[in-house]
């Protein structure tokens, strides 16, 4: 007990000697065991920079853009930022066994859907005197701010937004006679150019694709059909689902149509996510919901708009992946220094802009590499109808293989059986667990 | 040598030989303490806790873990889909292992190149073996992708069809291992029985049903042990391939087990409590089986 003691007095005297400010934080600290940490909100607006080795997770669909900004802070800071990226389906795991024993990464993102159940489970650090105190927290994408808000307290920020739009394939609608500089603006008119491609008969050439034995998939390109045609996917608390409605089971009637008319890649009937998007990229599909951080890699001429709805509209579900400081983190000083390097100018528009990517600050939107690209204005303009659903329990809901969304939706539209209203109850009762 | 351990005896107190025992015996204890003991009180612990995975323990809650396991809407179809499994799996794979013993037993010119066939899958891990039926099977970059189409078939698209697909990568990876262990069984039969059972008269058949598998009654009960228990745990195959789809249809009890611990629900308590009825179930499982093989020899 005494040695102890004594190793923190003299840790104190060591911090006394670098700054007074390190000091008084410390103190503060008291008996707490944080006594070598530092705290992000007496770090002030920037952060220290002061070459510390700080460790982020992130998962694999983001490793493009993680990659991109880590090499950009890297060059330009003493601090030095490595990246684990951990696949898709592993990553709650790896998360989940690091938070049990106190062993998380100084960073780690989230996929947005995943931080209100985080925070609340206490992952993430509160940066809430960091985040309000920047000049431009108004104009930071309101979705992901809110989903990592925890009593009023923001935790996280946007790391990459992901936002779902529908992709279509140039030649292949010059091909099958359709405007290929207008897309579809309704559902109707999106299954009707699938068939219209289907009817090409090409080899190997679909007219649509989708990841249907995906939740995660379906909840990223469907729900925007939902919000498109006006309606809502769960009450606003989501403990309570909706996905039974009217114009629900529009989407669901018009896809089983599509499926049954065989211009669906067959392979969607049991894709269960790392390939979904793989056809389209190859240029075998005609047209599609995709995620827009792959518009950089698409390697021909698409075209994208917004995911209409039945009868029209527009939507996109605002996902990717919020980050922040985790509760393990010693070196909460220096994380915030990337953090807050992450939301300026610098990184959303030399970074993130340059490779395509949407800003996740509004008043960046029409940077110059935004008006070089018109896709990426529409991107940027539909981003503000879009949405990011929040709910405790939603991984269990909808992104799990075995949720019950992905049961609803595998009956509706493959199966041609299932009680609807049943099914909709089963994830209002996993909702509300 | 006998009267020279018996002076030692006397020369060194008992005490001092025990300790000594105990000395030879540590290394194993600690292991088997540090790799199974405490890792399985660990889970009987956890099963009685109320232990989310985010959060880590939260306190005693017996027997509510229990309970919301067998409850689980999943529990039920996962134990018989496992049971069906492993009655398919095991009839499969101890059949087709005897029979290609049986087959490369026989000397022949090609045996060598025979045995290395069969065996060379089990040099790879299941893990992989499963990516590469996954590559295989997948509608979209199999070699067989065309044929597929053009046949409208899908080896994962249905609930039969992804049973008997991961059962066949099962087969494909364990029929040389068991056909190993069957040959083994096989040449530790003396050569006389045979003799004598051809000197007098009996047919190939007779041979075979009256004392090749009689004698054979060893290594049947450790094959079937080894094959039952190995498919009541089945993860990977179906973890890699399926994904417990389609529809729900292929989860086992293992990957039920998963899915409850990381895959939405993230309560290691009730995971936890799964396991540890998994594990009260093979542990009866396998004492029945053994009686069974014994009881009939004695």
């Amino acid at each position: 007990m005494r040695r102890t003691l004594g190793r923190r007095s003299a840790l104190r005297s060591l911090a006394g000697a670098l700054a007074a400010t390190l000091v008084l934080a410390v103190a503060a600290c008291g008996g707490d065991d944080g006594g070598g940490g530092t705290d992000a909100a007496q770090a002030g607006p920037n952060g220290v920079d002061d070459g510390s080795e700080l460790t982020l997770w992130t998962r694999a669909p983001l490793e493009k853009q993680a990659k991109l900004l880590v090499d950009a802070y890297n060059a330009s800071h003493q601090n030095k930022v490595s990246l684990t990226v951990v696949p898709n389906d592993d990553y709650v795991a790896k998360v989940g066994a690091a938070a049990g024993s106190g062993g998380l990464p100084d960073l780690f993102a989230a996929d947005i859907v995943y931080v209100p159940n985080w925070v609340s489970q206490g992952l993430f650090q509160d940066l809430s005197s960091n985040i309000n105190g920047l000049s431009f927290k108004d104009q930071i994408n309101k979705g992901h701010l809110s989903a990592g808000t925890l009593d009023g307290k923001p935790h996280v920020l946007p790391f990459v937004l992901d936002l779902s739009m529908l992709f279509w394939n140039k030649q292949l609608f010059k091909d099958a006679g359709l405007d290929p500089e207008k897309g579809p603006t309704t559902l109707e008119e999106y299954a009707d150019a699938a068939k219209k491609i289907q009817a090409l008969k090409k080899d190997g050439v679909y007219g649509t694709a989708a990841g249907l034995n995906c939740g995660g998939c379906l909840v990223f390109t469907w729900f925007p059909s939902m919000w498109a045609g006006g309606a809502e996917v769960m009450s606003p608390d989501g403990k309570e689902s909706k996905l039974a409605d009217d114009t629900a089971q529009k989407v669901y009637s018009t896809w089983a149509d599509l499926w049954k008319s065989g211009a669906v890649l067959p392979s969607s009937a049991g894709e269960t996510g790392p390939t979904w998007t793989a056809a389209f990229t190859e240029g075998k599909v005609g047209l599609m919901f995709y995620p827009a951080t792959l518009l950089s890699s698409t390697p021909f001429e698409a075209g994208v708009s917004g995911i209409p709805g039945p009868g029209g509209g527009a939507s996109t579900f605002v996902g990717g992946d919020g980050i922040g400081v985790s509760k393990d983190s010693k070196k909460a000083a220096q994380a915030w220094n990337f953090l807050s390097w992450m939301m300026s100018e610098d990184a959303q528009v030399e970074v993130l802009a340059k490779n395509k990517d949407v800003v996740s600050r509004a008043d960046l939107a029409s940077n110059k590499y935004a008006t070089a690209d018109p896709r990426l204005v529409t991107i940027n303009q539909v981003a503000g109808q879009g949405d990011t659903p929040v709910a405790l329990n939603f991984q269990q809901a909808f992104n799990a293989p075995n949720s019950p969304w992905l049961t609803l939706v595998r009956n509706q539209v493959l199966n041609g059986k299932g009680d609807l209203q049943k099914d909709n109850e089963e994830i209002t009762a996993v909702l509300q667990q | 040598m006998s009267a020279n351990t018996a002076t030692r005896g006397r020369a060194r107190p008992r005490g001092r030989h025990a300790l000594l025992g105990w000395l030879y015996a540590t290394p194993t204890a600690v292991f088997v303490v540090a790799l199974f003991v405490v890792p399985l009180g660990l889970v009987v612990k956890m099963s009685v806790s109320r232990w989310p995975l985010l959060t880590g323990d939260q306190g005693f809650n017996a027997p509510d873990n229990f309970v919301k396991a067998v409850d689980h809407r999943f529990f039920t179809d996962s134990v018989v889909f496992t049971v069906k499994y492993t009655v398919l799996a095991t009839v499969l794979l101890l059949v087709l292992g005897l029979g290609l013993a049986l087959l490369v037993q026989e000397s022949s010119r090609w045996n060598n190149l025979l045995r290395a066939s069969f065996l060379i899958p089990s040099a790879l891990g299941l893990a992989s073996a499963s990516l590469l039926f996954y590559v295989f099977y997948s509608p979209y970059a199999s070699p067989l992708a065309p044929l597929m189409e053009s046949w409208g078939f899908d080896f994962l698209g249905s609930p039969t069809a992804a049973l008997l697909s991961t059962t066949f990568l099962i087969v494909w990876r364990y029929a040389g291992f068991y056909m190993v262990l069957m040959l083994v069984g096989l040449q530790g039969i003396p050569a006389d029985v045979f003799e004598a059972a051809r000197s007098d008269g009996a047919s190939r058949w007779q041979t075979f049903w009256r004392v090749t598998l009689p004698l054979l009654r060893p290594t049947l009960a450790l094959t079937t042990v080894l094959c039952v228990t190995g498919s009541l745990l089945a993860f990977e195959q179906f973890y890699i391939l399926t994904k417990g789809g389609p529809d729900n249809s292929t989860i086992t009890v293992v990957q039920l087990i998963y899915s409850v611990a990381f895959q939405g629900q993230n309560d290691l308590g009730v995971a936890a409590a799964i396991s540890v009825i998994v594990l009260v179930a093979l542990i009866i499982i396998n004492a029945f089986q053994l009686r069974a093989f014994r009881s009939e020899e004695s």
